[in-house]
């Protein structure tokens, strides 16, 4: 590589050397070197993540497929879909799967229903705006488990905030054992969630609310258009890739995020508050890393058909729209 | 905005702003009210919005009882760690990705996007594995150097992003006037970048700060447990003792809170600008 003659780099406004080198062997020099950079930059990163992420979330994928059991290492045969069967024979799948998909759709709505109110209201300017941002944005920077534990200390039965909170407004007479009780554990467990998550949502829209030009709400505004249908016709429509994308994202991070569930319930009572993430925990804790494993592919599977059917249907729609 | 505001939407505004608000910060206030009743009023009813006396007790005996000072140093060692290596290499990748075109280059964004929608689960047994192999189970510098792997893909992702609001004249120019490739990025472009840098160490020190999963999995022995790890072990015991954890749960916040009231503006900048994952 030494070898490489390489042209001395030319001040702006230099005069251009009188004999420019033979174009084929300057352009190969060129683009090895560049090769070179480029890999040279990229191979730690690429190390770190091939060793630490990719090489064990293989290993795991293949664990899928076999008897794989902390408790009797010496077996670790090939048994084929064993542990699927396993999973899918069990009572509790279907129920799990209701609650994941529940756990998704009931916290969801509402962060993004809430996050665009929070936006649209955010975009306009007002004193101490910076400081208020910063404060509603803050459960972002707690761990979800963290969140899990404070939701939990307040939807205690007995000595919870909350029960306090309604029986002193009256909503209820007597305490409820939210945690105790598979509706109510639901339930508790997904505002909490929700608590967590609509920060995301606001940050994302407000970013994407400030790529729309002041232009367009003018027109808007001369053409009379009231404020309901400028949201829906102008806003929404010149937003609606942010929108799109994050409401993926989120589908596919709330699927796999089993904190907030893990902290305040442990997936009980009875099962009740588990999804796929939650279950697939306990299977870990016991040692059963085929079944596990074989859960984590299910969810694999389960979010890239969500995922492919999802992005069809935006496509479809633009050309229909375009 | 251009629109003038009518009284009613004011008002509506304002509300619901203040209601949010509210809602925002209440459970926090209680967590930090409740650290500091004292252990009986804990449980007193009715239930006191203000403690009767403040004390003190909670946080002696989260140092006396559970060692929390050893989970402190730990996951301070690590998390700084871990953040200051990942965002150093992410740096690098992240320049690459945002100025050259190759062959490889979106197969390997895509790489990285995938890593942050697969559960980490998955890899959980096979890491602990590979971890026992290369003798790095209950040991800080095995689970720092996870950390670093999980970071990189979101960060190189964010940085990414800050790099392609930076002008590729500025490098060019540096180097034009003799500076070598790393020399312009390290003297012209990371002192212009400085927001984002701060922003992406922020973000990955928070994250490794919070993990739970990976550190109950490598951190078997007690003085090795980092601040999430030992929390799980005081909630699966039977009895919550809700004051200790009140206490622990402050001091976990704390840090993170601080940081982000230094840096909020920059994070959500990185966030919208890498846009894969809160």
């Amino acid at each position: 590589m030494t070898t490489v003659e390489e042209r001395p780099p030319t001040r702006a406004g230099a005069p251009a050397p009188a004999t420019p080198a033979p174009a084929p062997r300057r352009r190969r020099a060129f683009t090895t070197r560049r090769g070179l950079v480029v890999a040279a930059f990229m191979l730690p990163a690429a190390i770190f993540v091939g060793v630490f992420i990719y090489y064990p979330m293989l290993a795991g994928s293949q664990m899928a497929f076999r008897h794989w059991n902390l408790s009797n290492l010496t077996d670790t045969s090939w048994i084929g879909l064993q542990n699927f069967a396993t999973i899918f024979a069990d009572p509790a799948f279907g129920v799990i799967l209701g609650n994941s998909v529940l756990w998704v759709v009931a916290s969801i709505v509402p962060q993004l229903v809430i996050g665009f109110a929070l936006a649209l209201w955010l975009r306009r300017k007002f004193r101490f705006r910076g400081l208020y941002q910063a404060l509603i944005f803050f459960p972002w920077a707690i761990s979800g488990f963290l969140i899990g534990i404070l939701f939990r200390w307040m939807f205690n039965g007995e000595f919870g905030v909350v029960n306090d909170l309604l029986m002193k407004t009256g909503l209820i007479d007597q305490g409820i054992p939210w945690l105790a009780q598979p509706d109510t554990a639901m339930f508790a467990v997904i505002i909490a969630n929700i608590w967590y998550g609509v920060t995301f949502f606001a940050i994302m829209i407000l970013a994407a609310l400030q790529s729309v030009p002041d232009e367009l709400f003018e027109a808007a505004a001369l053409d009379g258009a009231g404020k309901v249908r400028t949201l829906f016709q102008i806003t929404i429509p010149y937003i609606s890739t942010t929108l799109a994308l994050t409401v993926l994202l989120r589908v596919i991070w709330i699927f796999n995020f089993p904190d907030i569930i893990w902290a305040m319930t442990g997936g009980g009572p009875a099962n009740q508050t588990h999804i796929i993430t939650t279950w697939m925990i306990t299977f870990t804790q016991k040692g059963d890393y085929g079944v596990a494993s074989a859960l984590g592919l299910i969810v694999v599977g389960l979010l890239l058909v969500f995922s492919a059917f999802y992005l069809m249907a935006l496509r479809g729609k633009k050309e229909v729209s375009s | 905005m251009i629109v003038t505001e009518t009284t009613p939407a004011r008002i509506a505004r304002i509300g619901f702003l203040g209601l949010w608000l509210v809602i925002t910060i209440f459970p926090l206030y209680w967590i930090i009210v409740t650290s500091f009743k004292a252990p009986g009023d804990i449980f007193s009813y009715p239930l006191q919005y203000w403690p009767a006396e403040f004390s003190f007790e909670n946080y002696v005996q989260l140092f006396e009882k559970a060692d929390f000072g050893t989970y402190v140093v730990n996951s301070l060692v690590v998390s700084t760690a871990a953040a200051t290596v990942a965002t150093l290499i992410s740096l690098l990748s992240a320049y690459v990705l945002a100025r050259f075109e190759f062959r490889s280059k979106s197969a390997i964004l895509m790489a990285f996007l995938v890593t942050q929608m697969i559960p980490t689960f998955i890899a959980l047994g096979p890491l602990y594995l590979l971890m026992v192999d290369l003798g790095l189970v209950d040991d800080r510098f095995g689970l720092m150097l996870v950390y670093v792997a999980v970071c990189i893909p979101f960060c190189t992702i964010m940085l990414r992003g800050f790099f392609a609001n930076i002008p590729d004249a500025l490098e060019e120019a540096a180097m034009i006037d003799g500076c070598s490739r790393i020399g312009a990025l390290f003297r012209v472009i990371v002192p212009v970048m400085k927001p984002g840098i701060v922003a992406a160490f922020i973000f990955n020190f928070v994250n490794c700060w919070n993990e739970l999963f990976l550190s109950v999995t490598l951190m078997n022995k007690d003085e090795n447990k980092t601040i999430p790890t030992a929390l799980n072990g005081f909630i699966t015991s039977f009895n919550i003792d809700w004051g200790s954890m009140s206490a622990a749960a402050v001091l976990t916040i704390l840090p993170t809170m601080l940081l982000f009231a230094f840096a909020s503006r920059y994070i959500v900048q990185g966030l919208t600008a890498g846009a894969v994952k809160g």
